[in-house]
């Protein structure tokens, strides 16, 4: 909000209206309190945390295991939730889905799925199913919600090829899609801090060089280079492995942007009072960057570490649909994508594509974060 | 302005220098080979190849010199003669397949440049001078949706719309009948007919990021005192808003097309091997999973010289829109 000053043609800054409770809040307050006045960004957040604890505990949260399959229910379609029924006893809450009843089209040698009313699925929270061991070592067979009747048909997303559930599957994906955005970026910000410091800490020839280098990397078209990275991992290569090899393929290109961060900052920094102080009281260097320079630009590496992360989610998931990425049995969204490989597959079952709007959730959430704690990150303003 | 195009085409070599470097060697230092690749191949078919056969071949192609010696002799051929070396699984010189390919990526880029700004700039115009208003956060909620959504399910979303809905399969760049056959009138009208499809999809990202660098720059215009001078002045409204304020903010635009371009073509590789385009997306990707090593190399090289050329291009553009660039570095 500005006001335009008609008298000196300037315009000034409306006095601020905003009342912090108390006198003299720290440097993580400000951000804080500026933070939480960005809406956008705070749904974001909420909405990361809940993808980083489904990531944590999917087994619980998924009704049925990873590679539970039933070629029964090959390409069953996403059934509908009901709320209740009425069993001649009047309206009763009781969530369930219909079971179906399938056909086979001999002369197409389809199975078409139609809903059978007659057989509702009753649904549950805390539902007995398959065993599994939480967090690896706490052995239960509770799931968070599903069939009342463990092995009843129950696929809200719809099945696959092989009738394994969509929902379940893409509850599963979260944890590596999620977490292949983490570590990717974890890499990038060491690249990123330590070139990036150099850079800005030495300044002159340096600095140049490797301005340039981040310059030519930036004009690099990423994607073949990913992609002929990527395809270069042989097929032996262990899925563990493998998805460590991707990481590393993602950072390598993705940590010109921090480095860039970074740099900016200690140039910014380095004349500043409070450093120069430091530096006359007999401080070293390494003192003055992690005691004095990084707590002010905190803030800002982890906005931008929070704007990278989206960018790693989405290369790691068109490489996997390309089939050049992560392999089964690790499953992230893009592994799941690849079922959808033509168009004929998407329009006989378009709800192969649904793992694609996990994909998009998460990195809108990303964006609205990392937008919001842009924002936040450099409180003084304003 | 002379000085300052001859420096920047100068600083252009060390790039391309670098982009050649890259493109070999990711291809060449990974193990194995197309001879290993073969070998494997006729094991699957339960067929030995023998090891002397391997080296022959190995020798043929030119596979069992140093590393340095196989790049030079590539590089040099590719710079002297044209010549981009031998596609092992095409059986054919690599130039002859790289060259129509290589056409049709620049139309599908620079297609797609036109698209975003024709779509981009008005929206963003719109968006700052009608702030807060519905049309205003349509456009930063469709802006940031299209950030959001990977291209290629863009792509695979698109399809299915036109297959399911509107009964057309819309994979490629022509129809079945025109693939193969040479320019005409006819194949043009036939490609227009299919590009609009791939250049919209893959235009969605850049359109994003265009709508919002717009909104915010010329925001910071608008109520700058100049603006008031000239409307106190008396100037129209619509004319005031194109003279000025506009021109000012697309100087950022300007020198942020690099990445765009560099978006573009690097997002074109996987939205062409979803839909299936004539360009160089699906051969290179066949050409990696082969071991192509040429072909491979080759269309790294040629996508990165595309995206080297294209900065040359916008730094010359934002150098002639503002001259304080051109003083300050030429």
């Amino acid at each position: 909000m500005s006001t335009f000053d008609e008298t000196t043609g300037q315009v000034a800054p409306a006095a601020k209206t905003h009342q912090r409770g108390r006198g003299f809040d720290g440097h993580w307050a400000l951000v804080w309190q500026k933070f939480l006045r960005h809406r956008l960004g705070v749904a974001g957040g909420v909405v990361v945390i809940l993808a980083y604890v489904v990531a944590a505990i999917p087994e619980f949260l998924a009704p049925v295991t990873l590679e539970a399959y039933n070629p029964a229910y090959s390409y069953a379609p996403p059934q509908t939730l009901h709320l209740g029924r009425d069993e001649g006893e009047g309206w009763q809450f009781r969530p369930h889905v219909n079971a179906y009843k399938s056909e086979i089209d001999y002369n197409s040698g389809r199975r078409t799925f139609v809903d059978d009313e007659s057989q509702p699925v009753d649904l549950g929270l805390f539902v007995e199913g398959e065993s599994y061991n939480l967090f690896g070592f706490i052995p239960t067979n509770r799931h968070l919600f599903g069939p009342v009747i463990e092995g009843q048909p129950f696929f809200l997303f719809g099945a696959d090829r092989l009738g394994r559930d969509i929902l379940s599957r893409t509850i599963y994906g979260t944890r590596i899609s999620m977490t292949i955005g983490l570590i990717g970026v974890a890499l990038s910000l060491v690249f990123g801090i330590l070139i990036g410091g150099i850079s800005g800490l030495f300044g002159g020839v340096t600095d140049n060089v490797i301005q340039r280098l981040i310059e030519f990397i930036q004009s690099v078209p990423a994607i073949p280079l990913w992609i002929g990275l990527a395809a270069a991992i042989p097929a032996s290569v262990p899925p563990l492995q493998v998805y460590f090899l991707i990481t590393i393929i993602l950072s390598v290109l993705g940590w010109t942007s921090l480095a860039r961060v970074v740099r900016g900052r200690f140039l910014a920094m380095r004349n500043e009072d409070f450093v120069k102080a430091a530096r006359l009281d007999g401080c070293g260097p390494v003192r003055i960057i992690f005691r004095h320079m990084l707590p002010s630009f905190l803030s800002h590496i982890i906005a931008t570490v929070s704007l990278a992360i989206p960018g790693m989610i989405l290369a790691e998931t068109a490489l996997s649909y390309l089939g050049i990425g992560l392999r089964t049995p690790i499953v992230s969204w893009g592994v799941l994508l690849q079922e959808a490989q033509n168009v004929r597959t998407i329009a006989s079952a378009p709800w192969l594509l649904l793992p694609g709007a996990a994909v998009v959730v998460a990195v809108l959430a990303l964006n609205f974060l990392g937008d919001g704690l842009r924002d936040a990150a450099d409180p003084y303003s304003d | 302005m002379g000085s300052f195009m001859i420096r920047r085409i100068i600083y252009a070599i060390p790039a391309l220098i670098a982009v050649s470097l890259i493109s070999f060697l990711v291809i060449a230092i990974p193990p194995g080979d197309y001879v290993t690749r073969l070998a494997e191949m006729s094991a699957a078919a339960g067929d030995v190849m023998p090891m002397a056969e391997q080296e022959a071949m190995r020798k043929a192609y030119g596979l069992d010199l140093p590393l340095m010696v196989q790049y030079w002799n590539w590089i040099s051929g590719v710079v002297l003669r044209g010549d981009f070396g031998y596609s092992f699984s095409f059986n054919l010189p690599v130039k002859d397949v790289i060259w129509p390919r290589l056409g049709l990526t620049i139309v599908l880029s620079v297609a797609s440049l036109l698209f975003i700004w024709v779509v981009a700039i008005p929206i963003g115009i719109f968006s700052a001078v009608k702030r807060y208003s519905a049309g205003d956060y349509l456009a930063t909620f469709l802006g940031f949706l299209g950030l959001a959504i990977p291209n290629f399910l863009l792509a695979l979303a698109a399809m299915y719309i036109a297959f399911a809905w509107f009964g057309v399969n819309v994979g490629g760049l022509f129809s079945p009948q025109y693939v193969e056959a040479p320019w005409s009138w006819e194949r043009v009208l036939d490609l227009l007919g299919h590009l609009w499809l791939p250049m919209i999809v893959l235009g969605t990202a850049g359109t994003a990021s265009v709508i919002r660098v717009i909104r915010a720059n010329l925001l910071d215009e608008l109520h700058k005192p100049y603006v008031t001078a000239a409307r106190a002045k008396g100037k129209g409204e619509f004319s005031l808003l194109m003279k000025y304020p506009v021109r000012h903010a697309l100087n950022p635009f300007v020198s942020g097309q690099n990445d765009i371009f560099v978006d573009i073509v690097s997002g074109g590789t996987i939205v062409a091997i979803v839909m299936g385009l004539q360009t160089t997306g699906p051969l290179l990707l066949d050409a990696l999973r082969t071991q192509d090593m040429y072909m491979a190399s080759s269309f790294i090289l040629m996508l990165s010289v595309l995206v080297v050329i294209g900065t040359l291009l916008s730094d010359l553009l934002l150098a002639w829109l503002d001259p304080r660039i051109r003083y300050q570095q030429g």
